[in-house]
């Protein structure tokens, strides 16, 4: 080592150099991100931008006087949770959304914002307050449904135009929760509750109803079959009846209790009794 | 071999059992005693003894070549007498590169290959060779295997969604998904993972709240719903590039909240008393018609034979009815124009109070 440091002392002095310079220059951009030179605070070049030539890799820059500027090339989000929206007709609602965005002009945004996270503390009151007026315009039932669709492109289109200004652009923003704040929650309990009850109470109503009407139409049925058949001949029925009827009445067991039958001689039954003709 | 010390030798002269007491003393300066050894084997003992594995791994032992282990390890030299420390770093080193140069992609598995940060080319399944690590990085992801998102997630507490008729349903679901373009996937979204999952959430409230609480509950409405978040998610996905293919929504469970849970039940407690007062109506309804189509049926029968001589089958009848009602019962022939008909009141009095709902009947047939 020594020998070769006493006979190569400029070369490897060189070569050092060459190392250190290189270190000191040299600088790899990832897929992921897009770089803005900035030379002495003005922007002087970007790498990997979309809509730039230079691509992700290793680059090069001047030593000191060359900062880098990374940045996010993929799409970023920008939460927003629990905000107490107010509809048109002063329903209160609980909304969480988020917006999808991603940086397209990285330079004005060094320059307007700095960092992502200056591009999103301008975004979030911008968020909040059109999303609040482009709800506020609209019916409680009306976020419920498909219009939300809508609103939320209004949403994004004024976001869009906004985040322009830092240049960033805003791929979407959607709803991702819609709650009840808790006095109308338990209210809307309520509600269902008795919804419910009613239609129990419906229910029980209709199954007693229909049971009726199935017994009616039996009796009714039962009527006409006996109609039909005993109709036939009704004085035969009247003592075929009679006789059925003397059976069930007057024969022990049963319940009944034992008959004591005092008969005349009068008596149709005992009209052979005297051997009378 | 030092034989004659060797105290488990064949030189041991000592008898049996007696020998280990003795021997130690004079294995002492050569080194322990093998713990190991069965105290009664002293004299037929054939592997190699301690002494000789100590001898043989000490650095002034014979097998000089032998790996790091034994005690007073030294770095061994090369011929020439430098170090081999720097071809070892140097194997290591080449040994890590090696390894990060060749890559055994998996069959669900796709990679990509970042030359200096920026992308190159992917990797297929099979084997693939790279630049070795800081040149080029090779990301590896499970491409085919199915990932599932799981709302609400198991920390989270329940998710009441609101309802196209301003109801609540409490709803959990899950999404299975894998990658389809892992390109997209790694360079276009911060956190692909994190983005699904938001937009899993967006997509079922949006979906539930064009839908009316009962189709919730229902088979159908809930296919629907899936349906609707699948299609609802892979557009959004896809307008965000992410890379991301929705194979499929399943509703795990969508209940009232557990607020007005009674009262659901107690609807389908109203449905199943409703349908069972119907079936019992019904019931009785068969009972009714089958003893009026009995009747009916046994009445035209002797009608039937009736009609064929009506006098002689109405006599007939008339004294089978008498017989069977008059034989079971006590009967009393009076003659009404001579004698007092005699009522016995305190005997009916009696059978009266023995079964009080039974009826007395007493036929009077009088003048």
């Amino acid at each position: 080592m020594q020998q070769i440091w006493e006979d190569h002392k400029a070369t490897v002095a060189a070569l050092g150099l060459a190392v250190v310079a290189f270190m000191l220059s040299a600088f790899v951009v990832p897929e992921e991100e897009q770089v803005v030179i900035v030379r002495t605070g003005e922007p002087v070049g970007t790498i990997n931008t979309p809509s730039g030539n230079l691509k992700a890799g290793l680059h090069f820059r001047w030593p000191f006087i060359d900062k880098v500027v990374r940045i996010e090339k993929r799409l970023l989000d920008l939460e927003m949770s629990d905000e107490e929206v107010l509809s048109n007709d002063q329903q209160r609602l609980l909304v969480n959304a988020y917006a999808r965005f991603r940086i397209t002009d990285p330079v004005t945004m060094v320059e307007r914002a700095g960092s992502t996270d200056g591009v999103r503390n301008a975004l979030q009151p911008i968020l909040n307050s059109v999303l609040r007026q482009e709800l506020g315009r609209r019916t409680f039932q009306s976020m419920l449904t498909a219009e939300r669709g809508d609103a939320l492109a209004n949403v994004r289109a004024n976001l869009d135009r906004q985040a322009r200004q830092y240049g960033a652009e805003v791929v979407d923003v959607k709803i991702t929760r819609t709650d009840l704040p808790e006095a109308p929650l338990q209210s809307a309990f309520r509600r269902m509750e008795s919804d419910r009850e009613r239609e129990a109470r419906t229910i029980r109503a209709q199954g007693a109803r229909d049971a009726r009407i199935i017994r009616a139409e039996a009796d009714a049925e039962a009527a006409r079959i006996y109609a039909e058949s005993f109709g036939k001949d009704a004085g035969f029925y009247d003592f075929y009846r009679a006789m059925q009827s003397y059976d069930a009445t007057f024969a022990p067991g049963n319940g009944n209790a034992e008959s004591n039958i005092i008969l005349s001689p009068d008596n149709e039954y005992l009209r052979q009794f005297r051997g009378r003709r | 071999m030092a034989g004659g010390k060797n105290p488990w030798g064949s030189g041991g002269s000592s008898s049996g059992d007696g020998g280990d007491k003795d021997e130690p003393e004079a294995s002492k300066p050569k080194g322990p005693k093998n713990p190991w050894l069965p105290p009664g084997s002293g004299g037929d003992r054939r592997g190699p003894n301690i002494e000789d594995i100590f001898k043989s791994r000490g650095p002034e032992g014979p097998r000089r070549t032998g790996g790091p282990g034994g005690p007073g390890f030294r770095m061994p030299q090369r011929p020439g007498g430098k170090s081999w420390f720097p071809v070892a770093v140097a194997g290591i080193v080449g040994l890590g590169l090696l390894a990060t140069s060749v890559h055994l992609i998996g069959p669900q598995q796709e990679a990509v290959v970042k030359t200096l940060g920026n992308y190159t080319r992917p990797m297929t399944p099979g084997l693939n060779f790279s630049l070795p690590f800081p040149i080029e990085t090779v990301d590896v992801e499970d491409v085919q295997g199915v990932r599932i998102v799981r709302v609400p997630g198991s920390n989270q507490q329940v998710k009441l969604i609101l309802t196209g008729d301003q109801n609540l349903v409490d709803l959990s679901f899950i999404v299975r998904w894998n990658i389809s373009d892992l390109e997209d996937f790694k360079f276009r979204l911060v956190d692909p993972v994190e983005t699904v999952n938001d937009v899993a959430e967006a997509a079922m409230r949006a979906a539930v709240a064009e839908t009316e609480l009962d189709e919730t509950f229902s088979g159908q409405g809930r296919a629907a719903i899936e349906q609707e978040v699948r299609e609802r998610m892979q557009r959004t996905l896809d307008g965000y590039q992410a890379g991301v293919r929705v194979l499929g929504v399943e509703i795990e469970k969508a209940d009232p909240p557990s607020d007005v849970v009674e009262a659901f039940r107690d609807v389908q407690v109203a449905e199943q008393q409703a349908d069972a007062a119907r079936n019992k109506a019904r019931g009785e309804a068969q009972q009714v018609l089958a003893q009026a189509q009995g009747e009916a049926e046994a009445f035209d029968k002797v009608y039937e034979q009736y009609r064929l001589a009506p006098e002689v089958t109405r006599q007939r009848l008339y004294y089978e009815t008498m017989e069977r009602v008059l034989s079971k019962t006590p009967k009393t022939v009076v003659e009404t124009n001579n004698v007092t008909p005699y009522l016995p009141l305190p005997e009916i009095r009696r059978r009266a109070q023995e079964a009080p709902q039974a009826n007395t009947v007493t036929t009077q047939e009088g003048q």
